[in-house]
């Protein structure tokens, strides 16, 4: 079993940086790390590019809805099927919806979903993580042999099941792609919080009369927080693909609403008679999505872990 | 070799646990969730009465351990259960779709493994050379790209534009006749037969699935065997080899590449869990009629014994394949059992 847990740090993200890495970032004045982020993005400016991507997408998803030119769900049987013109830049669908509103207005779901699901299991993944690494002993087996259990899932076949057997909804959807992503917040917590709970700052805070709760919490728990952002941006985009791909087989999202996935499956309908625009603008949009986010965990990695660059 | 012996048998061991944690899991997600089987399997048309007989005939009247228990017996007879949508057994359906299903995802891995591996290597061994960057590329859009969306991207681009690929419809085309059954695997079949037209028919179906998930899983081998062979390359050993004159090849191949093959296979494991996953994916653009569409139709019309049953099959395949690459570690890595726990 230690081959795979140890085949599954070292390919997904977890790559628990040594203990020496988080503590100097940490205790570097402020204007320091702003310094060194100003610099991270001059020198790369793919990284800069991917905030400001970033920075369209948030700003799609707050306003989205009030700024397309259509009704997202507004039909309109005398433009059935038109390819991108002037009038309508992405060119409308089967019922003559306009897919650049869609495509726009599907932003917040897709956001949302994706960020509620690793909020969640960013949550829950450094709770279990955190106690399992501080109190050790059985709390630990045993969080490892369920972890162990998950991942001996295929992780996108364990989130259709886990949909199936809670009921078809988005807020499933987003329960599944929690589940399936704790694991990795919680060895990766696990491992942050284990190399510091005798650490000397963890025992002069107990000596001090912290209770282990206010220790674990507010001494230990934010050294952890630096690589745990990487995986947070390196995890959204990958969460964001589950969902896509879970709305895409009909799960969750049900149409008219507009998800970039499942506008991709509709799409998919009408790719053999040559209507491309249904598919490629919201698939491209994903892709454009994902890339962010990867895009923005390697900037993020290089500011937090300068070495290990590739 | 004894030692080498033991920990083969020592890993074969540790899959056990696992494997009785995904049939909890598996049971869990069947029977202990909200939601009422017995309504499920008694129909629309059921009264109070008939779901009532259908859950004493189900067995879910009793305690859960002891449903557990029932559970594990009927797994161990190889019983999924019914579908509810087809009325046969989960296992003959998934046993007959299978094949199918393994004959896309391996033929992908091994479509990706043999262009991402040597693109590793050459990456790794001309940094910064437009190579390289080719290799960065790939791997950053590689991960980036939702498997169904390149699927139906190639659909278009080699279907409809240039009309060169056959419609996107199963694994053989209807002009042709599936070749007698002998592995399940129609490229193997056809070749069996000798029937080569066939043969062609479906390698012409196959090849856009597979390169829809070949693209998916290049990425992570490809980065992989890059970050392997870097690290390899600047090693001590290999500075040693260079030192004694050994020839540039022989450097390569028979000491970095050798040595960094571990983190790639490593990598295969994770590799799997994504193919797995985006298998269901590509067979439902392509109407590929593996396990994965299977379950994509049974989840629509909410047929969970076939979904739990697809799940299982997938999460022991997934076991399975696993062991299958730790044991190979004992053969590519001779240190492999010497060093202990």
């Amino acid at each position: 079993m230690n081959k795979i847990l140890s085949s599954v740090a070292k390919t997904s993200a977890p790559e628990a940086p040594s203990p020496t890495i988080a503590i100097p970032t940490k205790s570097k004045a402020k204007s320091g790390a702003l310094g060194h982020l100003i610099y991270v993005l001059r020198e790369n400016p793919v990284t800069a590019l991917a905030f400001i991507m970033f920075g369209v997408m948030v700003i799609a998803a707050v306003f989205g809805p009030y700024i397309v030119p259509y009704d997202p769900l507004a039909t309109d049987s005398d433009s059935v099927l038109q390819p991108p013109s002037f009038s309508h830049w992405f060119g409308t669908d089967n019922l003559g919806r306009d897919v650049f509103s869609r495509v726009v207005v599907a932003t917040r779901l897709d956001l949302v979903i994706s960020v509620a699901a690793v909020a969640l299991s960013f949550m829950i993944g450094s709770f279990l993580g955190a106690i399992a690494g501080y109190r050790g002993g059985w709390t630990d087996i045993t969080l490892n042999r369920v972890l162990d259990t998950i991942m001996a899932f295929p992780l996108f076949v364990l989130a259709m099941g886990v949909v199936a057997a809670l009921g078809n909804s988005i807020a499933n959807i987003i329960y599944a792609t929690a589940i399936i992503n704790i694991p990795f917040y919680a060895r990766l917590v696990r491992a942050e919080v284990n190399i510091r709970r005798n650490a000397g700052f963890t025992l002069a805070a107990k000596l001090s009369g912290n209770s282990d709760a206010r220790i674990l919490a507010f001494h230990i728990f934010p050294n952890a927080l630096p690589p745990m952002m990487v995986q947070v941006s390196l995890n959204l985009g990958w969460a964001i693909l589950n969902a896509a791909g879970l709305s895409f087989i009909g799960l969750g999202v049900r149409p008219p609403t507009p998800e970039w996935g499942i506008m991709v499956a509709e799409g998919a309908n009408f790719i053999v008679s040559g209507e491309w625009w249904l598919a490629l603008f919201p698939g491209l949009s994903l892709m454009v999505a994902v890339l962010t986010f990867n895009l923005m965990g390697d900037g993020l990695r290089d500011i937090v872990d300068p070495r290990r660059r590739t | 070799m004894a030692a080498r012996g033991t920990s083969v048998l020592t890993r074969i061991a540790q899959a056990i646990p696992v494997l009785f944690g995904v049939i909890v899991i598996s049971f869990v997600l069947t029977r202990a969730l909200p939601g009422d089987p017995a309504v499920q399997f008694a129909g629309i048309m059921a009264t109070p009465e008939t779901i009532e007989e259908t859950r004493v005939k189900l067995g879910l009247d009793k305690p859960m351990p002891e449903q557990f228990v029932i559970y594990l017996g009927q797994l161990f007879q190889g019983d999924l259960g019914q579908s509810v949508s087809t009325g046969r057994p989960v296992v003959t359906e998934l046993a007959s779709r299978l094949p199918a299903s393994l004959e896309l995802t391996l033929s992908a891995l091994i479509l990706s493994c043999v262009v991402a591996v040597p693109l590793g290597v050459l990456a790794a061994t001309r940094p910064g050379s437009w190579i390289d960057q080719i290799c960065r590329l790939l791997v950053t859009m590689g991960v980036s790209l939702p498997t169904f969306f390149t699927g139906v991207m190639l659909i278009y681009i080699f279907y409809y534009l240039l009309g060169i690929s056959p419609s996107p419809l199963g694994r053989l085309d209807f002009v042709y006749l599936d070749p007698p059954h002998v592995t399940g695997f129609f490229l193997i079949d056809a070749a069996v037969d000798g029937d080569w037209e066939t043969w062609f028919g479906a390698l012409k179906q196959l090849v856009l699935p597979a390169v829809t998930l070949a693209l998916f899983t290049l990425a992570p081998i490809a980065r992989m065997t890059r970050a392997a062979m870097l690290s390899a390359l600047s090693s001590d050993y290999i500075r040693t080899a260079r030192a004694a004159g050994l020839g540039s090849g022989r450097i390569l191949y028979g000491y970095a590449f050798r040595n960094a093959l571990l983190p790639v296979v490593t990598t295969l494991g994770m590799v799997f869990s994504f193919v797995l996953g985006a298998n269901v994916l590509v067979e439902k653009v392509f109407a590929w009629p593996g396990i994965g569409s299977y379950a994509v139709e049974a989840l629509i019309v909410s047929d969970y014994a076939a979904v739990q049953g697809f799940v299982l099959s997938m999460a022991f395949l997934f076991v399975f394949l696993n062991l299958l690459i730790d044991l190979a570690y004992s053969l590519i890595d001779p240190r492999f059992g010497t060093s202990g726990k």
